[in-house]
């Protein structure tokens, strides 16, 4: 067969990058801490040496201390679990929400088109600009937390929903209908899997601002959460307890970003990426 | 022998808008098509480019409907596509998120054959065209000419009666072409398909056709067809030096060139280069 010979030397070249495996991975790893490491030491040095005031910038190993003093008593664990009930409650509802919906809405062209411009005008109106109008309505308890991130959620992940599947390959719809596919099945091999890649631009952008609002709305009208841990903090002019705080939420936003694209590359692995 | 497909006066003319905005208008695909296609015969169908031979397939598959006319097959009129018909799309048209193996599974994962089958039949048509070893690659790491195998080996595996093939060979180099040209003439000895071919190659054309339609440019229209009297292609390069071959090559070439060139100032493209480049067709001419 011809290029038969262009084949196997494709397939030793997979072969000896696998060899350098290790060497690269570790050179990855150092890549991604070096800055941070960085900063952290500029953080504990800074205030030691006296370039900026202690008392609103305090050493990276006190927060830290604070911290294991958060952990040990609880209390962060108590915090943490209210945060994460409220932004995963709402963003898992929102997906079970807006995933279905979007791509009913994304199949149904007319549809899709006179909807579109509410659910941008939506989507644009910040959350957090009419978290007094839930609070007025469903009051300062959590219904009203959840509710503002269901709301900070459904936009993002409806709109990529519906953009996904209205801007599937009609190719690949032509691909599928010339095999005598039925409308169902053609929606469930070809459509759901084709606008996979844009549903997850969608979940993303759902997960970071998840935590974000939250964040914000626990220091509105709350008694637990990490954003309640931070103003409380402040006002109690715990610093280093605030600081601890602040970097939880930001942990959690790198960890529920990486789950995600996790989940992602497993789900969409045969997107050609660009990087390599 | 019965006409397995007949086209008959078949129109077919799209809705253009030339510039946003603008009221759109009718323009002309296809106009008064008539071809009958004999059970198991191989016919080969070449014209301009833009002339509306990918218009006139996507009817032949039931993807769209004539404006006038009918389209019938076995003397039933097509109502849809079925897996009776199997169409190699001009650009692949393989999903990305399936491995070459699994879109080759597609189409018989439809026809509601078994896994175990399913997996067998599409293992046999990957190595029949030759990409054995790349089963498990997605499309995006395949080049151009692997995707169009594998699209090929999707189309073979669900066995429809006929083949509808859209410039498969186009994005292959010579070699891969000629090999995979005398496995469809193989295949097609072998199983008494009815094979639909479009092709710009005036040389394929003559090499697999047993008779060559020469389409009009648009609006088209069938401007002739040339019966191809061979009896056996098997020995290749006997026939290229054929002196009838030759012969036949130049007669297709005189068709298209009037063609090719009122395309050419239809649409001001590089259309001959679309052709396999002015030497194909000079070789032709000499
Ligand atoms: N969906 C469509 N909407 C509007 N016009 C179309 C559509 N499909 C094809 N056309 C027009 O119909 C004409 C025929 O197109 P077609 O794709 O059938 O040409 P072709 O003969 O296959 O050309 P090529 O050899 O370049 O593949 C062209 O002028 C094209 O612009
Ligand atoms: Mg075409």
């Amino acid at each position: 067969m011809a290029g038969g010979r262009g084949e196997t030397l494709i397939l030793q070249e997979k072969k000896s990058l696998n060899w350098g495996w290790p060497l690269a991975q570790l050179r990855k790893a150092i890549k991604n801490s070096i800055v941070i490491l960085a900063m952290l030491v500029i953080w504990e040095a800074a205030p030691r040496a006296g370039l900026v005031n202690t008392t609103f910038l305090p050493p990276v190993t006190e927060v830290a201390a604070a911290w294991w003093q958060l952990l040990l008593s609880g209390d962060l664990a108590e915090h943490m679990g209210a945060s994460l009930a409220r932004s995963m409650g709402g963003f898992l509802l929102a997906i079970l929400i807006s995933i279905p919906l979007g791509l009913a809405i994304g199949w149904w062209k007319p549809v899709s088109e006179y909807l579109n411009p509410l659910l941008e005008l939506m989507r644009n109106t910040a959350a957090l600009a009419i978290l007094p109008v839930f609070i007025l309505l469903l009051g300062l308890g959590e219904t009203s937390k959840v509710a503002i991130v269901l709301y900070a959620c459904l936009f993002p992940l409806l709109l990529n929903t519906i953009s996904g599947v209205k801007n599937v390959d009609p190719l690949l719809i032509k691909s599928a209908r010339s095999m005598g596919l039925s409308p169902v099945s053609l929606f469930r091999k070809v459509i759901i899997p084709a606008s996979l890649p844009t549903i997850f631009v969608g979940i993303r952008q759902a997960g970071a601002s998840s935590i974000l609002v939250l964040v914000a709305a626990e220091m509105v009208g709350a008694t637990s959460g990490l954003g309640y841990l931070i103003q409380y903090s402040q006002f109690s002019f715990l610093i280093p307890q605030m600081y601890a705080g602040i970097i939880t939420i930001s942990v959690i936003g790198v960890i529920l970003n990486f789950l995600l694209v996790n989940l992602e590359k497993r789900l969409t692995g045969w997107k050609q990426s660009y990087r390599e | 022998m019965t006409a397995k497909i007949s086209i008959r006066h078949v129109q077919k003319s799209f809705r253009i808008r030339r510039s946003p905005g603008q009221h759109s208008e009718h323009q002309h695909a296809l106009s008064d098509i008539h071809l009958e296609v004999r059970q198991g015969e191989f016919m080969v169908i070449v014209g301009p480019s833009g002339c509306g031979k990918s218009t006139l397939l996507d009817l032949l598959a039931g993807l769209t409907r004539p404006d006038s006319g009918q389209l019938l097959l076995d003397g039933k009129e097509i109502a849809g596509p079925d897996l009776d018909r199997g169409i190699v799309f001009q650009q692949y048209a393989l999903f990305p998120w399936k491995t070459a193996l699994a879109n080759v599974e597609f189409g018989l994962e439809a026809k509601g054959i078994s896994r175990r089958e399913r997996r067998e039949t599409a293992r046999h048509y990957i190595s029949l065209v030759g990409l054995s070893g790349f089963e498990h690659r997605y499309p995006y790491e395949l080049s151009g000419g692997m995707k169009q195998r594998v699209a090929i080996a999707r189309s073979l595996a669900y066995d429809p009666e006929v083949l509808l093939m859209d410039e498969p060979f186009a994005a292959l180099d010579a070699q891969t072409r000629e090999t995979l040209q005398s496995e469809l003439l193989r295949i097609w000895e072998a199983t008494g398909k009815t094979i639909i071919f479009i092709t710009h190659g005036i040389d394929e054309a003559v090499y697999l056709g047993q008779r060559v339609a020469v389409m009009s440019s648009r609006p088209g229209r069938i401007k002739q067809i040339v019966d191809i009297p061979f009896q056996s292609r098997r020995n290749e390069e006997d026939l290229r030096s054929n002196p009838e071959f030759v012969r036949l090559r130049h007669e297709i070439w005189e068709l298209l060139k009037d063609e090719v060139s009122r395309a050419q100032e239809q649409e001001k493209q590089k259309t001959l280069d679309s052709f396999g480049g002015k030497e194909t067709l000079l070789k032709g001419g000499a």
